[in-house]
């Protein structure tokens, strides 16, 4: 099941609203999918990332992967743990596997994200 | 920092002792003069290179003990899908040694060159009449290379044109890895078009995709899935209907030789894997030689220099203006190249129709008896190589491919290629090749039909293995977590 | 199949010695398969592509008959242990101890597979990750993957790893570096809309007032070669100095790393990628190839290093092992996203290289050096001495050196031949300035007798 209060997005990252703030990382199937990660290449604070455009790169052994941000804004907080601790990621994908922290540009973008339920439903849709 | 153990297989630089060597050379024939007398000090080592030092026994059984942990074409069957690992013909390391090759400088001038430059034509011909090209450049080192330089030659051919609104390549999703690479290093955008039900490049699909940006698409036939793309006249007819140029993978180039030509299908360009089909050893990893095929409206882009004639003789031709340059130094992998032509050479044309018949035959009765064991993704005939599907383990038993694949190593074979094509889930696809004999394959067989029974009654001896390599499952995720890419000795 | 009807005739098959399979296995496997002749696998090829004749290629040789047909062909040639040779210019005569390719060539290294079997190819990764640890040792660079195809290539593909790294279009090129270096440098980045400006060289070196006049943000680098394609040494570390100081990277390509046994190594000045051909480690000319592009650099550019990388691990025992490692940079996970396309290399070329360096050793590499530079220091200064012979540069040079000749280089090395002796390469085909000069290399392999004797030929000719 996939956590209630989090959005999601087509790509399998997850945003989390806090205050006026918006937290994003990746979702549990997506790093089953991916298998043991290894490496996270995440952005500088400051950055500007834009809705559905990527903003870093996730890699498994056996994978690579962009990481797309399901929102506008910059980056104001970085996850510097996944540098020596990309494992994390897979442990804990939706707490201490944060990637990036976000300061948007215009909340309402989060309207065009989905649900739990329609996550569940579009990841339960294209199977294992 | 991984810390060696005392069962681990010592490193060469762990043998090193201060004082010994391993070379001899002769005295010093001229003044000794000072270094610095000679160089700046300031562009002095200080301290030499840490190489290890060690003396030329120590050399031998290093390396010798090396080559016994390494699994070989001349130890064992390996079938790997899309390698054709064939038998490297021991006479062609011999000619290869000649001192008229071994020992020529690439600057030799042509006039004292000839028997090589002579050797490059005749190849070039050889290669021309098998594959239906018109000429064919041998600058590429590799395969991908060939990509390369193929790509580079279609993109200045349209540049030549002023059809610079052609900015994609289209590749099937069975596509190995290096021809999407490949295009991007070209700067090409990748659309990648699926596959049908039967294997082939989705026909429809692929009419969707082409128009007038679309410079070239890149097709290997026999596909990776060992398919021969049965469509392959209504292809030709799109592609070229909307003026792309038509680039061929050479890598399966085993199943079809002296059956279909490339340059008979349409192809504009191929690159031929030399050391696959034309059997230059693989080295572990290269070198390989990738030598590209044309047709004449390409000719004036090849890379330089060009072999023409001259008289009764050679001469390197670097004046050609449209040329796209060059991907090398010199003039391509030429030890390589000697070894090519020698095998052309020794197998003639009704060794070249053989070659194909046996290979296609010889894959062909190993899916035969192998598919009722295993799930197959397409219901056909294949040609020289063949894809199933592990899933059935995978599902009934918790076993997957790789696990198969490791257990394989225990019965003394190498595995076969396992998770390529990305089409196909849990893929092993298979390539015999028309060098092995029916026992082998019988040998295989068995062993990879015991393994499915192990998965079943005994999953986790399949789960856990290898189990009789000199070493067991590595840790892959600590290797990318944790980089350790150089010995540096302990602190 | 055994027979093919042909009209009237029938062609029965030939059993080829690389081919086993007999007239009676055949029939058993297609009994197996299910059909009834090696035709019906063909059934899928469309008519209209097929082959309605024989290839037209030359009979079949027996292995006598090859091995003929090839030495025919090879004793035309005027190789390097036929001729004395001085020509140099990317490819070089060194000595080659026999044990390097008795090791190489064992079957076990010749016909094995890229190691993606990791526990099945101990032998070779280990190998590699020696190969590598030693390139690190020689050019003070942190990490070296394990090959490249030559040095030219690698050079182009260290261009494109920079313009990545620093996402800036352009880059300098000495015209001191190779002349095939820089051609194949272009072809690679034109397609990626990189802009690559020559600099010129001065007195046989980069002009450092050029490199600094070319500098701007848009550079990602400056690739100089260090011995130059002239045999200069360049003023390396005040090169890097400049390059940083501008933000760009310094790209260093080095066609004789023997140099680096008594070279100061890149690392130590400040290069922050290394590339390089590994010819002279213990390969042969081979008529330009298979040669071995070598490619080092910093820790922190490890994920965008192309090519092939050999990590230690462990198994599940505990013991070390060595696997192919950093694999999603490549071609085969990453796709159109990897860095570069390379998927043969040229490993057994880095196997054979490794063997040399271990048989040289820190003291063999060193000495082996000092031969190079001191017998071409013999030669340089006696050739300079000979009237209408001019040294053309006055930097220090390793084992290359250019020289200005009294007649035009190509009619020099023609009478030079008629005394069996391969003179220098003439570099007017490269640089029309230098039309009336030679470049002229002395490795170890050249006594002084042969030195002694090209001065004596060299004084006789007006």
């Amino acid at each position: 099941m996939y956590p209630k209060e989090l959005r999601y997005s087509t790509e399998h990252e997850w945003a989390k609203v806090e205050g006026k703030q918006v937290r994003v990382g990746i979702t549990k199937f997506a790093a089953e999918k991916l298998t043991d990660v290894v490496f996270v290449d995440l952005p500088q604070k400051g950055v500007k990332v834009g809705y559905m455009q990527p903003f870093g790169v996730i890699e498994s052994v056996k994978a690579v992967s962009d990481l797309y941000s399901p929102i506008s804004g910059t980056v104001v907080d970085v996850n510097t743990k996944l540098v020596d601790a990309p494992e994390v990621v897979n442990t804990d994908p939706y707490g201490e596997g944060w990637m990036i922290l976000v300061q948007p540009e215009d909340s309402k973008e989060l309207d065009k994200l989905m649900t739990a339920d329609q996550y569940a439903t579009m990841v339960g849709e294209s199977g294992s | 920092m991984t810390v060696p153990g005392q069962r681990d297989f010592p490193v060469i630089f762990e043998f090193s002792t201060p004082g010994r060597v391993g070379s001899s050379f002769p005295a010093p024939d001229v003044p000794e003069l000072a270094l610095d007398a000679l160089v700046p000090v300031e562009h002095l080592r200080e301290e030499p290179a840490a190489l290890p030092e060690v003396s030329e026994l120590d050399v031998v059984r290093h390396y010798t003990r090396l080559s016994h942990r390494n699994f070989s074409i001349d130890e064992g069957f390996y079938p790997l899908g899309s390698c054709t690992m064939k038998y490297n013909p021991k006479i062609h390391e011999d000619v290869a040694r000649l001192p008229g090759f071994s020992r020529l400088h690439p600057y030799t001038p042509p006039e004292q060159a000839q028997g090589a430059l002579q050797l490059l034509w005749d190849l070039e011909r050889l290669l021309a009449e098998i594959s239906g090209m018109d000429r064919v450049t041998f600058q590429p080192a590799a395969g991908a290379h060939g990509e390369l330089t193929g790509l580079l030659m279609i993109r200045a051919y349209f540049e030549s044109r002023g059809e610079r609104q052609r900015t994609k390549v289209v590749v099937p999703d069975s596509a190995h890895g290096t021809n999407p690479a490949t295009a991007a290093m070209a700067g090409y955008q990748v659309i990648t078009v699926k596959s049908d039900a039967r294997g082939n490049m989705d026909v429809d699909a692929l009419r969707a995709a082409m128009d007038d940006t679309v410079a070239a698409i890149m097709l290997t036939n026999p596909n990776t899935l060992g398919l021969f793309e049965e469509r392959i006249t209504e292809v030709e007819e799109i592609v070229h209907g909307s003026g792309a140029q038509m680039y061929m993978d050479g890598a399966n180039f085993n199943a079809i030789l002296g059956v279909t030509r490339p340059g008979d299908q349409g192809f504009d360009v191929m690159h031929f894997n030399l050391h696959k089909t034309f059997t230059t050893p693989h080295g572990g990893g290269g070198p390989g030689a990738g030598a590209v095929g044309v047709k004449s409206h390409l000719v004036p882009f090849l890379p330089v220099p060009v072999v023409e004639r001259d008289g009764d003789g050679f001469r390197l031709d670097t004046d050609r203006p449209k040329s796209i340059g060059k991907i090398r130094a010199f003039y391509g992998n030429f030890g390589n190249l000697v070894r090519a032509y020698a095998y052309l050479r020794s197998m003639g044309s009704e060794g070249m129709r053989q070659i194909a018949e046996t290979a296609v035959l010889n894959a062909n009765y190993m899916l035969a008896r192998l598919r009722s064991a295993f799930d197959r993704p397409y219901d056909r005939l294949c040609k020289h190589e063949f894809v199933l599907s592990g899933m059935r383990q995978k599902r009934q038993y918790g076993v997957t491919t790789k696990d198969i694949a490791k257990r394989i190593l225990d019965y003394g074979f190498h595995a076969p290629t396992i998770y390529f094509p990305l089409i196909v889930d849990e893929a092993i696809m298979i390539e015999p090749t028309e060098t092995e004999s029916k026992r082998t394959m019988d040998e295989f067989i068995e062993a990879l039909l015991t393994i499915t029974r192990e998965a079943k009654e005994n999953p986790d001896l399949v789960r856990t293995a290898p189990h009789t390599t000199p070493v067991k499952r590595l840790d892959e995720v600590r290797a990318a977590r944790q980089p350790d890419l150089r010995w540096r000795p302990k602190a | 199949m055994t027979a093919r009807r042909k009209g009237v005739e029938v062609e029965r098959r030939v059993q080829h010695k690389y081919i086993p399979a007999t007239d009676a296995e055949r029939e058993e496997m297609l009994r197996a398969i299910g059909v009834g002749s090696v035709e019906a696998l063909f059934a899928d090829i469309p008519e209209a592509v097929r082959l309605d004749r024989p290839l037209a290629l030359p009979p079949a040789l027996s292995d006598p008959e090859l091995i003929a047909q090839l030495r025919a062909l090879a004793q035309v040639n005027l190789d390097c242990d036929r001729a004395t040779s001085f020509l140099g210019a990317g490819a070089y005569d060194h000595y080659v101890p026999s044990v390097v390719w008795h090791l190489a060539g064992r079957g076990e290294f010749l016909t094995a597979y890229t190691p993606y079997q990791a526990e099945l190819m101990q032998g070779e990764l280990q190998a590699g990750y020696e190969y590598q640890s030693m390139l690190c040792e020689l050019t003070g660079m942190d990490v070296a993957n394990a090959s490249m195809y030559d040095g030219a290539s690698a050079t182009a593909e260290a261009a494109v790893m920079a313009k990545d790294l620093t996402k800036r279009p352009e880059v300098l090129v000495s015209t001191a570096v190779h002349p095939e270096y820089r051609q194949v440098t272009r072809t690679y980045v034109a397609p990626l809309g990189v802009q690559v400006t020559d600099v010129p060289y001065r007195n046989g070196v980069t002009d450092l007032n050029a490199v600094e006049a070319a500098l701007s943000e848009r550079t990602a680098a400056i690739i100089i070669q260090h011995p130059n394609f002239f045999g200069s040494l360049e003023d390396a570390r005040a090169l890097a100095d400049l390059a940083h100081r501008a933000g760009a990277l310094l790209i260093c390509a080095i066609a004789e790393p023997l140099s680096l046994g008594i070279l100061k190594p890149p690392g130590a000045w400040g290069a922050d990628i290394v590339a390089g051909e590994g010819q002279p480690l213990g390969n042969n000319l081979n008529f330009g190839g298979p040669y071995l592009g070598m490619l080092a650099t910093r820790m922190e550019f490890v994920r965008r290093i192309p090519g092939r990388l050999v990590g230690a691990t462990v198994d599940t025992e505990g013991r070390r092992g060595f696997v192919l490692t950093l694999q999603t940079r490549e071609q085969h996970i990453r796709r159109e996203k990897a860095s570069s396309n390379i998927c043969t290399n040229e490993a057994l070329l880095a196997l054979a290289a490794a063997i040399y360096m271990a048989t040289l050793g820190k003291q063999g590499l060193q000495r082996v050096a000092e031969l190079n530079l001191r017998k071409a220091a013999y030669a340089k200064d006696a050739i300079g001495s000979i009237r209408g012979f001019e040294i053309a540069f006055d930097a220090p040079t390793f084992h290359e050196f250019v020289v200005r000749t009294p007649l035009e280089p190509d009619e020099l090395n023609r009478r030079l031949l008629q005394h069996n002796i391969l003179g220098g390469a003439s570099l007017g085909r490269w640089y029309p300035e230098l039309r009336d000069a030679w470049l002229l290399c002395v490795t170890e392999q050249r006594t002084r007798e042969e030195i002694d004797r090209l001065v004596e030929v060299l004084e006789g000719i007006r």
